[in-house]
């Protein structure tokens, strides 16, 4: 059985990589997919325990993590479309209207 | 007996008021004049018939009496104060004077202010005047007549600056209000001073409490006397005596039917008002009835001084109200202390028959500069005679009376006051202590008394004097002699007229004729006013003749006696006309000088004497320069600490400090904060997982990094050691020991305590280690141990 602690080592690799997706780009969609992997290697995580512990529930809570993640990207994308309609980019540096 | 609608008295003025202030501006001057004069009217009919009442069918609590609303007015605690008004004897006569001369005046006013173009405004403050006054008069406890006593003095106020387009005429009222305020603050005083010691507030309670207050002392005094004083105090305001009497002359920035009303017969008489009616309060404390008397005499001569040189009509009756009201005082003052009473009946009277004569007085000088055109110096006028008859003659008999004239009312109330003051006796207790004392006092059995009356006596007689001197004085210059005005042209008239329309108009005069005549005869409605008083002012006095002169007359003071007792001094007939015909007899000096000086226009001897005594002149011209002294004693004083507060503590505390500073900080910790919030997301992001990193690593090594702390137990060579840790949670922890600081460490142990037994005797270092398994961290602390 492959022990846990790679599980966790992939995931937090996972998480590291959409973290710096969403922390250094600017291109707001490469931002959103930062957060899928971000997303994702929570599951993973959960995923892992819950082979390790033998507890279904934080499978159960990984497909709610799932669920979610698509209506993130769902609302996310949509308002990316709205925003690059209007602006013709979706850079987040140049999108600072809210601050004024 | 149905219960008599007593609140009506005051609440058909303040309806006429409120109709006129809300909606009068549409109803049209005819109504206007109906509903304020018919108002007024009502409420002096409503007061006749209470009057007769308590005449025919006096009730068993000797006071006819009614409230407002049923409910309680005021309820805290264990106070509860109704909205109730009483009708006594007392209130009785007050009420018949306000709401009759209030209603003549009304009427007067209709003609005066007839082309003045707030005459609604007018109107409404004469109405609201009148209700607050019968308030202040019905006013069955002391709260309520302090609401009527501060009503008046608004309405003094607003109608004082009546004709606010001028600062000076502002600036009067508020004089006025300031002054009276400080005034208001005594009376407000003497109230809470009443209530804390006898527990209620209404006149016919306090009177059977009257003992608690002559009980409690303070400062070995009875509180009665402070009561007395502060309510004095009060009185000085509101009745301008010495030392609030400064507002009233300025007062005279009103229209004239205001200075009559409120500054001559009515308002200024409620602190004589106030003083009979606590006059219980004052029998319990004899000697502050000699203040009172003492305040109304050096009033009475202090003002009149001033009136003799005055050169403005309205200014010369103001100091003549001053005086009398200072006559009034006295009356009220005057003591017996044998028969334990005062000679309130005769202040009574005095009030009585002044506001008949100085009505008069203030409305023939308001018909002769509504006449003049607003021409108020004495010095530009002369020989009005010609051209104002009812004037004249109503004047004239209004300075008899005022000058105590035989038989005129004035004769009758102010030889009253005189002849009470002589048999005037105030207790005092304790022996003299300076030689003026010694004067003042005879030994009189085991009690001294004061017989100050021996001293007021004089004074009061050469402000009687002074009276009719500058009475008459006033009476020549106007009405006698030639006319000294500005020659007036039919072209100069007419052009005046045209020109002056406005100011006319917003001043109250009316020119009928184009004639060359520099007066004209007023309207009837002014004529008539000043006859039905000159009248009054004849024949008032019959109702107080003494009962040594003509024993059953003395209406006034029969009907006054269930309320006030009378004075009981043992004169005689005879002594009664001594006293009269010295009276009579200083009048008669001082009607003859004016007549000497004065009866041709202002005669030469009067030029010499202003000539060789300047100083003295303008001494007496300029009122004693008591405003300017005023103005360095008090004024100056607080203006620079209001000036000093305002820069010191409103500019810079207030302002600077706490409001500026407070933005200050806010703002500054906002431009520090705005960096934060600098509206980059992905900051935001690291800021967010940065934090999220710090906290799970603090929360997971807090444990070792605390864990390696250590108590140890020295007992002899023995040493026990404890890692205590970051308490529970630092079970997971594993511990070593290395006692002697070599970097020797016993074996790894998952318990905190280890015990070691020392060789050899000394300082020994410890180190103890604290290791997370999880992750390998270590955490150390070291400390030395003396062992023997």
């Amino acid at each position: 059985m492959i022990p846990i602690h790679w599980f966790l080592e992939l995931a937090a690799v996972l998480f590291v990589v959409g973290s710096l997706g969403v922390i250094l780009r600017r291109n707001a969609l490469i931002m959103l997919m930062g957060i899928e992997l971000q997303l994702n290697a929570a599951n993973l995580t959960l995923v892992a325990f819950s082979r390790a512990y033998h507890d279904a529930h934080a499978q159960a809570f990984a497909f709610i993590v799932i669920a979610v993640a698509a209506a993130e990207a769902a609302v996310g994308l949509a308002i990316l479309v709205g925003i690059f309609r209007n602006r013709r980019s979706v850079n987040v540096d140049e999108l600072t209207i809210m601050k004024h | 007996m149905a219960e008599f609608p007593l609140h009506l008295i005051p609440i058909l003025p303040f309806i006429g008021a409120a109709i006129a202030l809300l909606i009068g501006r549409r109803l049209g001057k005819n109504v206007i004049t109906l509903l304020c004069c018919g108002s007024v009217a009502a409420a002096f009919i409503v007061s006749v018939k209470g009057f007769l009442v308590l005449h025919h069918d006096l009730p068993p609590t000797g006071a006819l009496v009614g409230r407002f609303f049923e409910a309680p007015w005021i309820k805290a605690g264990d106070l509860n104060i109704s909205a109730g008004l009483a009708m006594d004897h007392l209130s009785a006569i007050l009420c018949l004077v306000v709401t009759g001369i209030g209603f003549l005046i009304h009427v007067y006013s209709t003609a005066y202010m007839e082309h003045d173009e707030n005459y609604t405004r007018f109107f409404a403050f004469l109405n609201l005047f009148t209700g607050s006054m019968l308030i202040l008069v019905l006013g069955d406890s002391l709260p309520v007549t302090f609401v009527g006593w501060e009503g008046v003095g608004l309405c003094s106020y607003l109608l004082i600056g009546f004709w606010l387009d001028k600062d000076a005429n502002a600036l009067a009222g508020r004089k006025a209000f300031v002054v009276n305020r400080i005034g208001d603050f005594g009376f407000l005083l003497a109230m809470f001073l009443i209530y804390s010691r006898t527990g209620t507030l209404k006149y016919t309670e306090l009177a059977g409490h009257i003992d608690q207050l002559s009980a409690h002392i303070w400062f070995g005094l009875p509180v009665a006397y402070f009561v007395g004083l502060l309510v004095l105090v009060g009185a000085t305001g509101k009745s301008a005596q010495i030392p609030l009497y400064i507002w009233l002359p300025d007062a005279m920035a009103g229209p004239t039917p205001v200075s009559a009303l409120i500054h001559a017969a009515t308002m200024v008489t409620a602190g004589v008002y106030v003083v009979a009616r606590l006059h219980f309060v004052f029998e319990a404390a004899p000697v502050t009835l000699a203040v009172v008397a003492v305040v109304g005499a050096i009033t009475a001569l202090f003002a009149a001084t001033i009136g003799i040189a005055q050169r403005d009509m309205k200014k010369v009756l103001a100091y003549s109200t001053v005086s009398q009201l200072g006559f009034m005082f006295v009356g009220v003052g005057t003591y017996l202390n044998n028969t334990h009473t005062a000679n309130y009946q005769a202040g009574i009277f005095h009030l009585v028959t002044h506001a008949f004569f100085k009505a008069c007085l203030f409305l023939g000088a308001g018909s002769v500069m509504h006449g003049l055109n607003g021409e108020g110096d004495i010095m530009r006028m002369g020989g009005l005679r010609k051209w104002m008859p009812h004037t004249r003659w109503t004047f004239l008999i209004a300075c008899l009376a005022i000058a105590g004239i035989f038989p005129l009312s004035g004769f009758w109330s102010k030889d009253a006051i005189l002849g009470g003051v002589w048999h005037a006796s105030w207790l005092t207790s304790g022996p003299p202590t300076n030689f003026l004392e010694k004067m003042a006092f005879a030994k009189d059995g085991d009690q001294f008394v004061i017989h100050l009356g021996h001293f007021l006596y004089p004074v009061l007689l050469l402000a009687a004097g002074c009276t009719a001197f500058y009475m008459f004085r006033l009476y020549w210059l106007a009405f006698g002699g030639e006319y000294r005005g500005p020659a007036v042209s039919s072209a100069a008239l007419a052009h005046a007229v045209g020109d002056a329309h406005d100011t006319h108009a917003a001043h109250g005069h009316d020119d009928h004729g184009h004639d060359h005549a520099p007066a004209h005869e007023s309207p009837p409605a002014i004529t008539v006013v000043l006859w039905i008083l000159a009248i009054g002012a004849i024949v008032i006095g019959f109702l107080g003749i003494p009962e040594v002169v003509r024993p059953g007359f003395d209406y006034f003071g029969e009907w006054l006696s269930p309320v006030l007792p009378p004075l009981v001094a043992d004169e005689s007939a005879s002594e009664f006309w001594m006293f009269a015909a010295i009276a009579l007899a200083v009048s008669g000096i001082g009607i003859g000088l004016a007549w000497v000086l004065y009866g041709h226009g202002p005669a030469v001897a009067v030029r010499n004497f202003v000539a060789r005594a300047p100083r003295l002149y303008r001494l007496v011209f300029n009122k004693y320069y008591v405003d300017e002294i005023y103005d360095f004693l008090v004024v100056r004083p607080v203006r620079f600490t209001a000036f000093l507060l305002w820069k010191a503590f409103d500019a810079f505390f207030i302002d600077l400090i706490l409001v500026n500073g407070v933005g200050f900080l806010v703002s500054g910790f906002g431009k520090l904060s705005k960096y934060l919030q600098n509206g980059d997301l992905q900051r935001y992001i690291v800021a967010l997982i940065v934090g999220g990193a710090v906290i799970v690593g603090v929360g997971t090594h807090y444990d070792v990094w605390a864990g390696a702390k250590f108590e140890t137990a020295v007992a002899g060579r023995d040493v026990r050691v404890v890692a205590h840790g970051a308490g529970t949670t630092a079970k997971r922890l594993q511990y070593r020991v290395d006692w002697e600081g070599d970097g020797k460490f016993g074996a790894t142990q998952p318990s905190p305590n280890f015990k070691h037994t020392y060789d050899k005797p000394g300082s020994h270092k410890i180190a103890v280690e604290a290791i997370d398994p999880r992750w390998g961290t270590v955490s150390r602390e070291s400390r030395t141990v003396k062992v023997q």
